[in-house]
């Protein structure tokens, strides 16, 4: 094989790995089961990736490692309650108008709140650690204890029901194969905000510097952009993004406690591993190829379900230490 | 002497520490409008860390830093780059995951490329215009050197500092970057030039200063060292008269 096509695979083979999952594992279940659980992956793929993104564009950029990225998840969800108390004619009415009127806005109020608090939590905190990698995790990990129980003192110790809108509850079919109608909608929104960022990142000039700057903030900062005014912006939004699926996840699981953001966590760093850290194409792909793995294992052997992520990143580090999409690679 | 009205950078006794290593110990030079300013010296001499406390991205410890009357001693990288100044480093600093023309992008103001701009940069090194959506990480070394001076000049710039753009290119290719250099030149971009390659050095330099250990040891005249010999084996370890 000639240098030139060696290079081109492997430029190439990550992008292959999605689908020799999904098509390997066909075989092993019904066609049925397949289609259930590719949809229900790939709705959790795209819940992880909201989460996941925002944390990679922040490290990329600054090299900061925000394990405190869990609290913003858990304030979400309980905005997402809030939210959604006053408004429970709109999630009970049998109107899908009103029942998706009424995820928008929490949404939106769940991105709001975790994107405010995250400005002042990079002004008070992040701002502090910038270059002390090992600081940065000391504080960060404490600030999300510090946020957890804060959100036991506005919201309390017990776990908060969070029921689905009406007619989002049952199930379509797809052939024979039942999908929950809401997997369809924190689908669509996952689609519909990784398009955004897509469009974002390549479209305009705040997304050129930050791709630019998670390459080399040093020549971004020679070419006369504030690097630091570009990470509080990007960091805002990582969290505000976080915030947007803590609300998907809290919606998915109709329960939401004070640690709904640490049991996304781990899958959470396992992605931007995979995915090659600062990378949001990257992110992307990881998020899928973790939620169709979790999904997978699940049905074919749930005693192995908790470690198949860790089994995958291990997988994917020694066919590719610095993950699947690395940026600086050339 | 240069005329006060003449000199557009001009550092004076500049002292820079990195960590606990005192880098530049007394660096005083001057960048005069409209010339081709060579800063020659030996490996180690702090040619580089004079570019980058010029550009700010390592702070001077002492000593002053000005810029067409105005001090940027302590200012932001940021904020000194637009003054005017562009950086091209060593390391070339171009961003491998986007494409020729983003990078160039980069460099522009908020309204994009300049029609004129372009062209002109592009005439220099026409081959940017065949890789113009092409990775950049995918350029070869001597195309990746060319985007980093294109980018530097895209824009019209106060003053150019650039650092051994030469170094591990092919014969070929050092010849179009000293023709782009003398291009530059042909229009009164000032320019502070890092460059170990003696040849280019006496092609396209104006004006000259000599480093060594991290202060300036001598200042003078480019052609002037060129057909001094003794002086260039006092100064930089070589013996190279002009035309050799």
């Amino acid at each position: 094989m000639s240098r030139e096509w060696r290079e081109r695979l492997q430029q190439w083979a990550p992008y292959a790995v999605t689908p020799l999952i999904v098509l390997a594992a066909l075989p092993a279940m019904g066609v049925a089961a397949w289609v259930t659980l590719t949809v229900a992956g790939l709705t959790m793929g795209m819940m992880l990736f909201l989460v996941a993104s925002g944390l990679t564009l922040i490290f990329g950029l600054m090299e900061v490692l925000n394990f405190a990225h869990a609290a913003f998840v858990t304030v979400g969800a309980y905005v997402t309650v809030t939210v959604l108390g006053p408004l429970v004619g709109w999630t009970t009415a049998p109107s899908l108008a009103l029942n998706l009127l009424a995820l928008l806005l929490a949404l939106l109020a769940a991105a709001a709140a975790s994107g405010a608090l995250g400005f002042v939590f990079e002004r008070i905190i992040i701002r502090q650690v910038y270059g002390a990698p090992l600081r940065q995790i000391l504080i960060t990990i404490g600030a999300l204890t510090v946020i957890e129980q804060l959100v036991i003192v506005i919201w309390g110790p017990e776990a908060m029901a969070l029921p689905k809108p009406t007619t989002l509850r049952g199930s379509v079919f797809l052939g024979a194969s039942p999908i929950e109608t809401y997997r369809l909608v924190a689908l669509f929104v996952g689609l519909a905000v990784a398009a955004a960022m897509q469009l974002i990142l390549t479209r305009t000039r705040i997304g050129l510097v930050v791709r630019a700057g998670v390459e080399d903030r040093e020549m971004v900062q020679s070419l006369g952009y504030h690097i630091r005014r570009v990470f509080v912006g990007v960091f805002v939004a990582g969290t505000a993004l976080a915030g947007m699926g803590g609300m998907m996840w809290g919606q998915y699981q109709t329960l939401v406690s004070s640690q709904i953001g640490d049991s996304m966590l781990i899958l959470v760093f396992i992605i931007l591993i995979i995915g090659g850290l600062g990378s949001v194409g990257g992110c992307f792909i990881g998020a899928i190829l973790v939620g169709l793995t979790s999904n997978y294992v699940q049905f074919l052997a749930p005693t192995l379900a908790l470690g198949s992520n860790i089994l995958l990143m291990a997988l994917i580090l020694m066919w590719r230490p610095r993950g699947l999409f690395p940026i600086g690679e050339q | 002497m240069a005329e006060a009205a003449d000199v557009l950078l001009h550092l004076d006794d500049v002292h820079t520490d990195i960590g606990r290593y005192k880098i530049l110990h007394g660096v005083s030079l001057t960048a005069r409008r409209g010339r081709v300013t060579m800063l020659l010296g030996r490996n180690g001499a702090g040619k580089t860390t004079t570019l980058r406390t010029i550009i700010g991205l390592w702070q001077a410890r002492s000593g002053r830093i000005t810029f067409d009357g105005q001090s940027i001693t302590g200012m932001d990288t940021p904020d000194i780059a637009r003054l005017g100044i562009a950086y091209v480093p060593e390391y070339m600093g171009i961003f491998g995951k986007l494409t020729v023309r983003e990078n160039m992008l980069l460099a522009t103001g908020p309204r994009g490329f300049a029609k004129d701009n372009l062209e002109r940069v592009l005439t220099w090194f026409p081959a940017l215009k065949l890789k113009w959506d092409s990775a950049a990480g995918s350029l070869s070394g001597g195309q990746k050197q060319m985007l980093a001076i294109a980018r530097a000049v895209v824009e019209q710039r106060r003053l150019l500092l650039v650092d051994e753009p030469t170094k591990g290119l092919s014969p070929v290719m050092v010849d179009q970057l000293v023709e782009a250099l003398l291009g530059l030149k042909s229009e009164q971009t000032t320019t502070l030039l890092v460059e170990q390659n003696f040849h280019v050095a006496l092609a396209v330099g104006d004006d000259v200063a000599v480093m060594d250990l991290g202060r300036t040891v001598h200042s003078g005249d480019m052609a002037a060292l060129g057909r001094n010999e003794e002086l260039q084996q006092q100064l930089l370890g070589l013996s190279m008269a002009v035309g050799a």
